[in-house]
């Protein structure tokens, strides 16, 4: 290291001529790219027949309900529902109770709800591994990798979302009824049953919201799942594959299959509350 | 047994720093119809919420002096200014009240009947109570007060957005509704509308009472200055 002085002088003279005796190679790919070009053309071609051909198999394979498909599909929507039915069962009462009682820190736990609402999947979907892996404290149960890890990991994700959305969809009203109720003498748990019921129709959006939230969701229900074929593979996962594997065809039909749901989830979403605002403005 | 009377002993409420009402001494007795009149701003609605329960005084004492007292609660209703109208159908509405104040299941449906009747809503019991107009929602929500036939019904400026024919007709509702055996107490800043269904008229200026006397008496000769001011549509402040 500390001989630069001599050993420059040896070794940079050989270097400089290797680079000069090379350069005429250099030349030689330059010359052959007319030749590069035309096999690029060829595989956009190819690229959008693919594509053309992928669609079109795609759209056999849903209308022919491939076995593999199917059951793609119903473990998503089994899976998803599952957790949606869950996080419901827990974030409706919870946003219901935190718009009405009051508690210290309630101001606390709604900053938490809203903060809670951009929880990362991927970072859900670690937690819940550490805790169901074999050393993990709930490992005994053996459920990593299996549908019910899913459901847990969807469900931690959306069920600060409802409860956020709820909370927020019954404090209006709860505004409206508030002396209302307290003239009828009604309790905060009378308040919060009757909250529940007569917002039903937003807090159904503040559903389809967790649903689709849920649906669409990768990162939690591949670290958690492991895309196991038959066992734990759903849309979002099988997505990912099939195109990582060049298989476009899957991929696509399944994603013309998310897209339709997803769509159809935010349409049924969009006239509900338009219905809502019709009836209730 | 009644809960009558009603007795505010030097009551005062302070809302975010401001004393909105202060040294109130008012004793409330079955009977005549009360009507609070006073100019904006006066403390109107607060005192009839005082009364009712819906806000708390910040010093004094309000006390419901009858031998049925600790009944209080289920005994008295209130029509608010803009009425609330619960996301259901018209009975729905008015069950809703008799089932939270525990009336026995055998009465309700024939209260509801009775009620939505005599306010003449029976037609469109089965619609949803926002559809109705706001002349028709006020109805309602003195249906659902009467149903509960309350011993004192408080009243917060009921026809205040209302045209003149709805608010004849409220006006004949809260007529019959007295006549039924039910104390009136009411707010408005309508003085036709006072001197048409007032026996008694309790003066606020400023949060204070300026001036308690019968109707007649106020509205021929105000004892107090403000009252004489306020009926003379002087402004005040």
């Amino acid at each position: 290291m500390q001989s630069p002085p001599v050993n420059p002088t040896l070794s940079v003279s050989p270097k400089r001529v290797e680079p000069r005796c090379v350069e005429p190679k250099c030349v030689e790919p330059k010359c052959v790219e007319p030749k590069c070009v035309e096999p690029k053309c060829v595989e956009t071609e190819s690229l959008m027949s693919d594509f053309v051909q992928a669609f079109g198999l795609a759209l056999h394979l849903v209308a022919s309900f491939d076995p593999e498909l199917v059951d793609i599909v119903g473990r998503s929507l089994y899976v998803s529902l599952s957790a949606v039915a869950i996080a419901s069962f827990i974030g409706l009462p919870l946003g219901a109770v935190v718009a009405v009682y009051r508690f210290p820190g309630r101001r606390a736990v709604v900053v938490l709800l809203n903060a809670l609402m951009g929880l990362p999947p991927v970072f859900v979907g670690l937690m819940v591994y550490l805790m169901l892996s074999r050393s993990g404290p709930l490992g005994p149960l053996g459920l990593l990798f299996t549908p019910t890890a899913m459901i847990i990991a969807q469900a931690i994700l959306i069920t600060p979302i409802i409860a956020a959305l709820a909370r927020e969809i019954v404090r209006g009203l709860y505004d409206e009824y508030r002396e209302q109720l307290c003239s009828f003498g009604a309790r905060p748990r009378q308040m919060v049953l009757t909250l529940l019921w007569d917002a039903r129709v937003g807090l159904s959006t503040a559903v389809m919201a967790g649903f689709g939230r849920a649906m669409a969701e990768v990162g939690a229900v591949l670290i958690v799942g492991g895309n196991i074929a038959y066992a734990t593979r759903v849309m979002t996962t099988a997505i990912a594959l099939e195109t990582s594997k060049g298989n476009l065809a899957l991929a696509l039909a399944l994603g013309l299959i998310l897209v339709v749901i997803a769509l159809g989830v935010n349409a049924v979403a969009a006239m509900l509350g338009g219905a809502s605002t019709r009836r209730y403005a | 047994m009644p809960i009558l009377p009603l007795q505010l002993d030097e009551v005062g409420v302070d809302i975010d720093g401001r004393r909105l009402l202060d040294g109130i001494a008012l004793t409330i007795e079955a009977g005549p119809r009360t009507v609070i009149l006073g100019p904006n701003g006066a403390g109107k609605s607060l005192l009839l919420r005082l009364c009712h329960g819906l806000v708390g005084p910040s010093t004094g004492t309000v006390r419901w002096c009858g031998d049925d007292a600790r009944q209080a609660r289920r005994r008295q209703a209130m029509v608010f200014q803009k009425p609330v109208m619960l996301r259901r159908s018209l009975r729905a509405n008015v069950l809703y009240g008799l089932k939270l104040q525990g009336f026995p299941p055998d009465q309700r449906h024939e209260r509801v009947a009775d009620a939505l009747e005599r306010t003449g809503l029976t037609s469109r019991a089965d619609q949803r109570a926002v559809s109705l107009s706001a002349g028709e929602q006020q109805r309602l929500a003195l249906a659902r007060a009467w149903a509960l036939a309350p011993e004192i019904l408080f009243l917060d400026e009921p026809t205040a957005s209302l045209d003149p024919g709805a608010t004849a007709a409220v006006e004949a509702i809260v007529n019959q509704i007295h006549g039924a055996g039910t104390k009136i107490v009411m707010t408005t800043h309508d003085l036709g509308q006072a001197k048409r269904l007032a026996d008694e008229v309790i003066f606020l200026q400023a949060g204070k009472v300026a001036e308690r006397t019968a109707a007649r008496t106020f509205f021929e000769r105000p004892e107090s200055e403000a009252g004489r001011a306020f009926l003379g549509g002087e402004l005040m402040w």
